[in-house]
């Protein structure tokens, strides 16, 4: 579902080159040293940053699309919600930009809140409800978006361990939910194998096709290998 | 195939649209007074004093305050002590107080019959005199030792903590952490205090306008009042206009290489721990510096505040109209000011392109009076200019406040597109809604800051106006200078007063509609 052809990004002396395809679904690892490209690969297909080359969604080019005319969300390191709005704004942002909610889409709201646990946080503003609480929001978010592909760039690299993987789990049900194809930047192949089927690596700009978890794991390739320190 | 993406992309025409209405107005200013001019432009005697005593009093009035607001920083950023914030905030009221006003708490505590004047009667003494030179270098001093304490201030906060820590824990003496650590600052910070300092006062008018005058104290500006006003000579108004553009002019684009930022708002403010500045000589002399900037800056405004009770009673009811005038033309500059300086202050953030050391150039070389010449020279085939009048004012004071605000402004939209442009454009947030749902929020405090400061500097403003308004038409501060010049001095302690409160609640509304609500 997501097919990227020759895709170019070059940033000063950094260059990185992709191809490669991912089928509708997967939950797909990117991992891979600091600076290898992981956020750069993301921010291109995401539309944040240029590049050439050809991206396909669903069957549709979306090369040359606007960030929102991709069929792409994406949840970034930090800065998912405005601190100035409620959560339940934020999250009515995934379905109109111009927050004129019916009550239909208020309704998708509210259930979007409560399937990630926030039914009585609705009220809320980001800064008075916990780290975690604030991830849940952005991926109620995700849910009433429904876009067929979802990025993560290290949304929770902020949480401790044991409520990132369990946020990990939560976008595993929302991808499931929503039937949406997942690329999630990590850095702790722990992650990988709990919230991934296939990985993605990233080294030195080359974007190598992405492989089951299991396989790669069990027998890394060499610079992988390095990077884990097996 | 090659794309660019940009997070944020708003006001792409309307910011380069808004930039260039400004620009135009004032080259059409510029050309209009180019066209009166007589070319071959000559000048006499009386204009060659003008621009000797303009350049004079800029450069003792900066020599002053940068000399008085070294040891007062330096006393500030080293001492701890009830009432230093309030101190330090107090150092930010120049920008909103009227210059009339302070002109007037000046003379009720500096003047012939002042406060001084009457002590020295009492020993004999004979009075001061401080229309003149004196007065005119004074009276800048007043407002610009407080801007020069706050720049130099600042650049002795950006030293860091660890420094004066790692000085202490070796052993310093007060001499050598000077030279080691603060002299640095300083050899950067002062120049460009000083050359900011003296660019304003090239500009400054309605200082000389109450307490220059004759040939021994007029200033190109007041000349360029008078030849308009007095004489009704559009000629030689338009050949001071030109001067007075082309040394303030230079003077700015000096000024820029060495100009130090302008926070107007001050960041984080807490002294440091020093441990080299201990002893009690130190002391006493940081204490000596504070008290004495303290009473050089409070006793004129207690004076005010004193003489204007009194007076308030003897004030004519012309003195309400024209603060209702006052407050009309404020709210007008403001609304233009806020809708000139969004789209120009994201544009610029976009773009990056020393946009806003350009406008900042044109806000400190174009003199009001220049453009409200121009003006007049425009407008006067086609209406009267004087029924105009305040409209013209309420621009051209949107314009001068245009570079603060957009200075202010900037930081929050870099911040906003930096933090929140990618979440908007992943929301597909554009045009009106972005503004309302991202930006307008976000920039909240910054705007309400700049619309507050912009209706204060609008409110006070003696200039323009001057130029124009008939006997029908004044706004408070012309209104309080007529009443000056008739004697009634009662009566225009009381309408310093009056223009005091309107100047700072006019700012305080602003601010604290950008306060509320503040989140995140």
């Amino acid at each position: 579902m997501l097919t990227v052809r020759d895709l170019q990004i070059a940033q000063g002396v950094f260059e990185l080159h992709a191809t490669f395809d991912v089928a509708k679904g997967q939950r797909v690892a990117v991992i891979g040293p600091s600076g290898a490209g992981k956020s750069t690969l993301l921010n291109a297909l995401g539309g944040y940053i240029p590049s050439t080359g050809s991206i396909m969604v669903d069957g549709q080019d979306v090369s040359t699309a606007a960030p929102d005319q991709r069929g792409i969300a994406m949840l970034f390191q930090d800065g998912n919600l405005f601190p100035h709005m409620t959560l339940a704004q934020n999250v009515g942002l995934g379905l109109r930009p111009s927050l004129r909610l019916n009550n239909d889409e208020q309704g998708k709201v509210a259930a979007a809140l409560d399937s990630v646990g926030l039914a009585a946080f609705g009220d809320r503003k980001p800064g008075d409800v916990s780290g975690g609480q604030q991830s849940r929001a952005a991926l109620a978010r995700v849910l009433v978006q429904g876009k067929p592909l979802l990025l993560l760039d290290e949304p929770f690299a902020a949480l401790g361990p044991a409520l990132r993987g369990e946020m990990l789990d939560l976008t595993s049900t929302v991808a499931r939910d929503t039937g949406a194809t997942v690329l999630m930047i990590t850095h702790a192949p722990e992650d990988a194998e709990r919230a991934a089927d296939q990985v993605i690596f990233v080294d030195a700009g080359q974007v190598e096709a992405p492989r089951p978890v299991s396989e790669i794991m069990d027998n890394p390739p060499p610079a992988l290998r390095a990077y884990l320190g097996r | 195939m090659a794309r660019h993406t940009q997070p944020i992309n708003t006001c792409r025409v309307t910011g380069p649209v808004a930039a260039g209405a400004v620009f135009s107005l004032i080259l059409l200013a510029l050309a209009a007074v180019a066209s009166r001019a007589q070319w071959p432009v000559s000048f006499g005697v009386a204009d060659w004093a003008a621009l000797r005593f303009t350049v004079w009093q800029s450069f003792l009035s900066a020599l002053f305050s940068v000399v008085f607001a070294i040891p007062v920083a330096r006393a500030l950023a080293r001492r701890r002590f009830a009432g230093r914030q309030l101190l330090v905030t107090l150092l930010g009221a120049p920008f909103i107080l009227p210059v009339i006003v302070a002109v007037m708490g000046l003379l009720v505590v500096f003047g012939r019959a002042g406060w001084v004047s009457q002590g020295l009667g009492l020993l004999g003494l004979p009075p001061l005199s401080i229309y003149g030179l004196t007065g005119v270098v004074l009276a800048h001093v007043f407002f610009n030792m407080p801007l020069a304490t706050r720049l130099i201030l600042q650049g002795w906060q950006s030293i860091p903590a660890e420094q004066f820590r790692l000085a202490g824990q070796l052993g310093l003496p007060p001499s050598v952490t000077f030279r080691t650590l603060e002299w640095p600052v300083l050899r950067q910070v002062v120049p460009g205090a000083f050359a900011l300092i003296f660019v304003i006062c090239l500009t400054s008018f309605a200082v000389a306008l109450t307490l220059g005058g004759g040939p021994r104290a007029t200033t190109i500006e007041l000349a360029i009042y008078q030849a308009f006003r007095f004489e009704f000579d559009l000629g030689r108004a338009a050949v001071l206009s030109l001067l007075q553009l082309v040394v303030a002019g230079s003077a700015a684009v000096l000024a820029l290489w060495i100009l130090p930022p302008i926070a107007v708002q001050m960041g984080r403010d807490r002294p440091v721990q020093r441990w080299d500045a201990q002893g009690a000589g130190l002391r006493a002399l940081d204490t000596l510096w504070i008290g004495l900037a303290s009473l050089f800056l409070l006793v004129p405004l207690g004076a005010i505040a004193v003489s204007g009770v009194m007076g308030l009673a003897q004030m004519p009811v012309l003195v309400w109209h024209a603060a209702w005038t006052s407050l009309w033309v404020a709210t007008l500059c403001t609304c233009v000011l806020v809708m000139l300086a969004l789209p120009i202050s994201i544009w610029l953030a976009q773009t990056q392109r020393g946009g806003a050391e350009a406008l900042t150039l044109i806000g400190l070389a174009a003199s009001p009076l220049m453009i409200g010449t121009g003006w007049f020279i425009l407008i006067n085939p086609f209406a009267s200019p004087v029924q105009l009048a305040l409209v013209v004012t309420a621009l051209v004071n949107a314009m001068m406040a245009l570079p603060f605000a957009v200075r202010i402004l900037m930081p929050a939209m870099r911040q906003v597109i930096t933090d929140y442009g990618r979440l908007s454009a992943s929301l597909g947030l554009s045009g009106l809604a972005l503004w309302q749902i991202v930006v307008l929020p976000r920039v909240r405090a910054p705007l309400g800051f700049a619309a507050g400061l912009a209706a204060a500097l609008s409110v006070g403003d003696l200039g323009v106006v001057a130029l124009f308004a008939d006997g029908d038409r004044a706004t408070l501060p012309l209104q309080m200078y007529r009443l000056m010049g008739s004697y009634r001095t009662d009566a225009a302690a009381g309408a310093a007063l009056l223009l005091l409160g309107l100047a700072l609640g006019m700012f305080w509304a602003c601010d604290a509609w950008g306060r509320r609500h503040v989140d995140g």
